[in-house]
């Protein structure tokens, strides 16, 4: 026997012993892997979902997503709209900080003028909101800037911290980049989570062990959760199929098939809330054709650029099967969804080319479609296949694909004319994102995504009704009114829905939801 | 020999802020942090307030001006993504990029100098003819294409070594290190030998070719007339005088190791800075992207003034220079 193959026994040997005498105290220790790693552990200080989505296993939120994605009760009980600007908050009763605090109202209070700071990264979560005040130890009034129908939906993302733990470690207010100022927050935590933060360590690992005195009956079986971030594709793949990991989220699209056609790993899918569109160039030129007038002012070739999208092949070559094709701009669990919208305008070349000849361009015209590389799956081989459609109609188009970070700084500054756009309306998962960010004319804190002059009367109109109607079924019908404007119009060019897909070995039981959240406290592992 | 120093220490100078200046152009075209900071929804307002707060619409000379002062008193701001000194992020990151370089040096010496030696002394044996065949391959595989091979062989088929981080560390003050533990080593062996592959091949070629120069000179010729062992004429006069080469692309390499880990540690999640720097681009990092940079021109320029040193202790002629 070699020295190193005695050594490597040793190691295996030592392995088991450890499995058995961990299997004899039922711990269960789930080690997964993600592309990204958590930024900060400070919940104020960043705007990445996947950050968020870490610091959920932590903190707990006022009012949380359930299982089915609705609203629930979380850290406070019952609420209700005293006030059309004041919204009264029951808070849970006897429970505890990690570090042993009781939570009250004063923690809620200094949690969310903590956000509200301007120094907070992450203050525009909580927009709406003008202040929090304190009634009694477990009543808080949020007080808001006018009437606001969404406040629950952003509560979701709002984790609470403890007041005495921020002011002992003098955290009280956020890091600040111009000053140069990081405070404790980002590299430690004290939640009132169902987990409790053992060590962070960036780029390598972050360990959680089980709250044993969570306030909430637990529905897993974990007793310690590790984390280890993996930025590579091709290694995730190999930690998960060596056994180094017991579970990735997500798991890319091309190895599926692989993972699970083996014995000891399953796949598990659900459509995502991310609808994949294209946007228009709304303004008198074209950047890819300068000095003559706009085509894609005419709805008719805007309908003609939608008639000759193949949708399905996308769908069965690009994206494996595993998307779905959509018509409307929300995905069916949003709020403003309607099943009658959600037609694709069907594949129909002589129909596209038709419309182009009876809008003037029978010949076609010049366009630029601008797509990114690496923030959507397959966005690049979408675009390319596109244009190649396009192409057929006579649309001469020039393609560029570049990477996220300089692709939506582009179109940003609209400099595209047709540009790829994901949207999945998180966090607050209703339609009035899609109205407000997408679809309302640029400017007044509205359009922030609305980079190339669509602007529409009605649409305007309806968003700043539904900003704030509080009779939600009034609301959802005035959301719907706005998508079917917005199909009539073929404003976008909807595409698909992204699929979501986790890998994992057999033995592990999770739920996957719409949002891409992973919810660690409904595992089992068996 | 002082001069000389203080010469280097000026040319250095001139290099780190050519090399600052480089980089600061170039930063112009990764992108918008504005972006990856905000949120997905925010609007247009937020996103001009937080422009502003950067200060990332100033002029090129005026923002090089702000980073180059507050970079001369050590002060190298704060990261985008996390909100933490970029100074105790490098620091975190910089021994597990250091550990990894080091062991892949040695290797690729320990490994590489025998090699060559071997083929410079049997030119024509099969041996020798096997080992510059397979070295080929090493230098014309990419290091990504190295690494997924050996993590598929050695950790998913033959599940011997771990497939990507660095096992269990120990702190030792601020250092961290994987020396210590059996999980750190082992964690160590795929990433070293996939970064050593190439420097190991380049070694092995140098010594080669040099050795095989040396030994066709006259001096050698004479002391092989004279009658002296074979072993001292080897390794005493050959050798020796084949290694000022070597010296010489060691150090530039090991610049370069620090530079090409970039690829290893992405492949194998090494948490060193090469891995920390990949992610400050696709989150276009402004703090973290400089100061990576400025690092590394530091690295390079000690590395050469220091190699610059170690010829005069071997090559006793550049003494008086």
């Amino acid at each position: 026997m070699t020295r190193r193959a005695r050594n490597t026994s040793l190691v295996a040997g030592l392995f088991v012993a450890l499995g058995l005498m961990a299997s004899n105290v039922e711990a269960k220790t789930l080690k997964w892997s993600s592309q990204g790693d958590i930024a900060t552990m400070d919940p104020y200080a960043h705007t990445e979902s996947f950050t968020s989505n870490m610091h959920h296993h932590i903190y707990d939120p006022l009012v949380r997503r359930g299982r089915d994605l609705q609203i629930a009760p979380a850290l406070a009980t019952a609420w209700k709209i005293v006030e059309p600007n004041r919204w009264r908050f029951t808070l849970r009763q006897g429970v505890k900080f990690h570090n042993g605090n009781a939570f009250t109202a004063d923690d809620v209070v200094a949690s969310v003028s903590r956000l509200l700071h301007p120094d907070a990264r992450a203050r525009g979560n909580l927009s709406n909101v003008e202040r929090a005040e304190k009634v009694d130890d477990f009543t808080v009034d949020f007080v808001l800037k006018g009437p606001y129908p969404l406040l629950l939906n952003d509560l979701t993302g709002i984790f609470i911290m403890d007041k005495e733990w921020l002011e002992a470690n003098n955290a009280v207010s956020p890091g600040n980049m111009t000053r140069n100022l990081t405070t404790f927050a980002s590299t430690n935590a004290n939640g009132t989570g169902p987990f409790i933060l053992e060590s962070y360590r960036p780029d390598q690992g972050t360990n959680l062990v089980v709250n044993p005195n969570w306030w909430d009956k637990a529905e897993h079986n974990l007793t310690r959760i590790e984390f280890r971030p993996i930025k590579s594709d091709a290694t995730r793949v190999a930690a998960l199929l060596s056994g180094e990991i017991d579970m990735m989220a997500p798991a890319p699209l091309q190895d599926l098939a692989r993972i699970g056609s083996s014995d000891n790993f399953k796949v598990i899918e659900e459509p995502s809330l991310r609808l994949i569109f294209l946007g228009f160039n709304y303004r008198d030129q074209l950047h890819g054709d300068p000095g003559k007038p706009n085509p894609m002012k005419d709805k008719r070739v805007r309908q003609a650029l939608s008639h000759a999208v193949d949708l399905a092949t996308i769908q069965s070559r690009i994206m494996r099967g595993k998307s779905r094709n959509v018509g409307t701009m929300v995905a069916p669990p949003i709020p403003g969804y309607q099943a009658s919208l959600d037609q694709p305008l069907a594949f129909d070349a002589n129909r596209a080319k038709a419309l182009l000849t009876e809008a003037g361009f029978p010949n076609g015209f010049k366009t630029k479609l601008d797509c990114s590389n690496d923030r959507y799956i397959a966005d690049e081989q979408t675009c390319v296949a596109i244009a190649a459609m396009w192409t057929r109609i006579g649309v001469q188009v020039e393609l560029k694909t570049q990477t996220r970070s300089s692709y939506f700084a582009m179109v940003d500054k609209g400099e595209s004319d047709v540009y790829m756009l994901g949207w999945a309306t998180l966090p607050p998962m209703d339609g009035y994102s899609v109205l407000s960010a997408l679809v309302h004319t640029k400017g007044g804190g509205l359009g922030g995504n609305n980079p190339n002059g669509l602007s529409d009367p009605r649409l305007d109109q309806i968003t700043k009704s539904v900003a704030v109607e509080l009779d939600e079924p009034k609301r959802i019908a005035m959301m719907q009114q706005a998508f079917q404007i917005i199909r009539d119009e073929t404003f976008f060019l909807p595409l698909h829905q992204q699929p979501v897909s986790w890998a994992m070995k057999r033995n592990i039981e999770v739920p996957v939801f719409a949002d891409e959240y992973v919810r660690l406290w409904f595992t089992k592992v068996n | 020999m002082l001069r000389v120093l203080l010469s280097r220490l000026f040319q250095a100078v001139l290099v780190m802020l050519a090399v600052t200046a480089v980089a600061f152009v170039i930063f112009r075209y990764v992108g918008d942090p504005v972006r990856s900071m905000s949120r997905e929804d925010s609007t247009v307002e937020e996103r001009a307030e937080l422009r502003a707060v950067l200060g990332i619409d100033d002029p090129v000379l005026v923002q090089y001006g702000r980073f180059v002062t507050r970079a001369i008193t050590g002060e190298l701001g704060i990261s985008y993504r996390n909100q933490r000194p970029v100074v105790g992020l490098i620091a975190e990151r910089l021994p597990a990029t250091l550990e990894l370089v080091l062991v892949a040096t040695i290797l690729s010496l320990g490994v590489g100098i025998p090699l060559g030696i071997h083929c410079a002394l049997r030119p024509e044996g099969w041996l020798a003819r096997l080992i510059q065949s397979l070295t080929l391959i090493g230098v014309s595989t990419p290091t990504f294409v190295t690494g997924i091979v050996l993590i598929l062989v050695f950790a998913v088929t033959l599940k011997w070594l771990p497939s990507f981080g660095r096992g269990e560390v120990v702190q030792l003050g601020w250092w961290s290190t994987g020396f210590l533990t059996a999980s750190g080593w082992r964690s160590l062996v795929l990433p070293a030998v996939t970064l050593s592959l190439f420097q190991l091949t380049l070694i092995m070629r140098l010594v080669r070719s040099e050795m095989l120069d040396v030994l066709s000179s006259d001096y050698i010729r004479y002391a092989r007339a004279r009658g002296l062992p074979a072993g001292h004429i080897h390794y005493k006069l050959a050798l020796r005088n084949a290694l000022m080469p070597v010296i010489t692309v060691t150090g530039l390499q090991i610049g370069s190791l620090i530079a090409f880990a970039i690829v290893t540690e992405t492949v194998f999640q090494w948490p060193g800075m090469g891995l920390l720097f990949i992610q400050a681009v696709s989150f276009v990092d402004l703090p973290v992207m400089s100061a990576y940079l400025l690092f590394v021109g530091l690295i390079f320029v000690t590395i050469n003034m220091a190699v610059d040193i170690v010829y005069a202790l071997v090559d006793p002629r550049l003494r008086s220079a």
